[in-house]
């Protein structure tokens, strides 16, 4: 089996904890946001996508430095953060899943908004019917019809999440223990003379935790298919 | 009683209706594009009237003139669709228990023994809806929307989308509900020979006016 020695699983463990919070502070604003975009017309929804997407686009190096420079110590919002708040990002694994949450929430939202776009709408309405109202649909119609779509997201974010690279090495560097996750102790172990055992074995972790991220991902979008058809 | 003055333009097709009715079962009868479901929709809150005023039980829940819209959560009424729309993540059971959980009324175990006694569903209360005939679905439907407790039931062509041999099953059904459950009731239709066994009074539309009014006589 695997070898792993101690500082690797440093990095294995700090990755697992930035993508779980990553995601877990992410889903909410996810479902609201996907909600919102499949549901709801309003002016500026357009762009209001747009801007979702861009760090599926953007360069990741630009994200992170656009990170650095809103929630750096010197940032407009990181310098309220750190004095009002205590809370400070900058060189941080804090920052790390949040450069995470932000890079990977383009694919945690999208399973989210197709599951609600594929709610019947008429049974939103039978609900309303019934003496539901608005808030109480959602949470017992919608929200449970389209939980195998919320939890795919979540599993597609994290899986996302903690193979971020280049977003998060700009904002909070490459520092063992504090923000080395696996993506940046691979890059390191490479640069590294006699690194190339390590940096197998943590190529192996990620292989493994990517595609078990798939497999659960399409195994809840066949959950939801059933789901919607009452059986 | 039921009191409906409304106008409606929707795209090419303009509706303009207006009845008043003390009666048990009304009758909405006229062909299909005649506007009986929009005019449902909008005695259910799920359509807005571009002018006028609907009045449900002495409550005014739309009024334009006034700028009253009293949403459909907050109406009390209960709606059958053609196409019954259970929901598919909950057993029959918890179909039937909704309307009660979101309007907060007290379980009321001898009305939900009469009524599932009534429509003979008592064997499929642990089935998921995707495991029913279209005829129990129906009758699942019929179920949860009295067990909301409705002031009024609107049923959108409740058998239209089940066969002559399904019709016939459910027909007797609807009979013992409008003798039984002393709920007043908008029975949508475009088949003559349903109304004149259940309606006790219709109202004939014809491209989103109001053409006759009157007893079952009127079906012709």
């Amino acid at each position: 089996m695997l070898d792993i020695s101690p500082a690797e699983w440093t990095a294995i463990l700090l990755s697992l904890r930035v993508g779980v919070i990553a995601t877990l502070v992410a889903t909410p604003f996810g479902i609201a946001l996907a909600w919102l975009l499949a549901r709801r017309d309003f002016w500026g929804k357009s762009v209001l996508d747009a801007v979702v997407h861009l760090p599926l686009v953007l360069p990741p190096v630009v994200t992170g430095y656009l990170l650095l420079l809103t929630f750096g110590r010197k940032g407009l919002v990181g310098g309220f953060l750190a004095d009002h708040l205590g809370i400070v990002f900058a060189f941080r694994w804090t920052g790390a899943a949040l450069a995470c949450g932000v890079m990977s929430f383009p694919l945690l939202v999208r399973p989210m908004r197709l599951s609600i776009e594929a709610i019947d709408r008429r049974l939103e309405q039978a609900a309303e019917t019934l003496g539901a109202a608005p808030w109480k649909v959602f949470f017992t119609v919608t929200l449970p019809l389209a939980l195998p779509g919320v939890l795919a997201g979540m599993v597609l974010g994290f899986a996302k999440a903690i193979g971020e690279f280049g977003a998060t090495i700009t904002f909070v560097s490459n520092i063992p223990g504090e923000t080395q996750t696996i993506s940046s102790a691979i890059y390191s172990l490479i640069q590294t003379p006699d690194g190339d055992a390590a940096a197998g074995r943590l190529v192996i972790v990620s292989i493994v935790l990517a595609i078990g991220a798939l497999i659960a991902a399409e195994w809840f979008a066949r959950r939801a298919t059933q789901r919607l058809h009452g059986n | 009683m039921l009191r409906v003055d409304v106008e409606k333009q929707l795209g090419e097709f303009s509706l303009s209706a207006a009845f008043t009715s003390e009666g048990r079962v009304i009758g909405l009868f006229g062909a299909s594009g005649a506007g009986k479901s929009s005019l449902v929709n909008m005695i259910a809150g799920l359509l807005r009237p571009d002018r006028g005023t609907i009045v449900i039980d002495g409550e005014t829940v739309d009024d334009t003139a006034a700028g009253i819209h009293v949403p459909t959560w907050r109406r009390r009424i209960g709606y059958v669709f053609q196409d019954a729309r259970l929901f598919p993540h909950l057993s029959v059971a918890q179909n039937l228990d909704y309307g009660r959980r979101m309007n907060g009324l007290a379980p009321d175990p001898a009305q939900h023994k009469r009524i599932i006694d009534l429509l003979d569903i008592g064997a499929l209360l642990d089935r998921r809806p995707g495991k029913l005939s279209g005829g129990e679905r129906q009758r699942v439907a019929l179920g949860r929307a009295l067990l909301s407790k409705p002031r009024l039931l609107l049923l959108d062509e409740p058998l239209g989308a089940l066969d002559e041999g399904r019709k016939l099953e459910i027909l007797p059904y609807l009979v013992r509900l409008r003798d039984e459950a002393n709920v007043p009731m908008v029975y949508v239709s475009h088949d003559a020979a349903e109304l004149r066994q259940l309606a006790t009074q219709i109202v004939m539309l014809k491209q989103g006016r109001v053409t006759s009014l009157g007893g079952v006589k009127v079906l012709t």
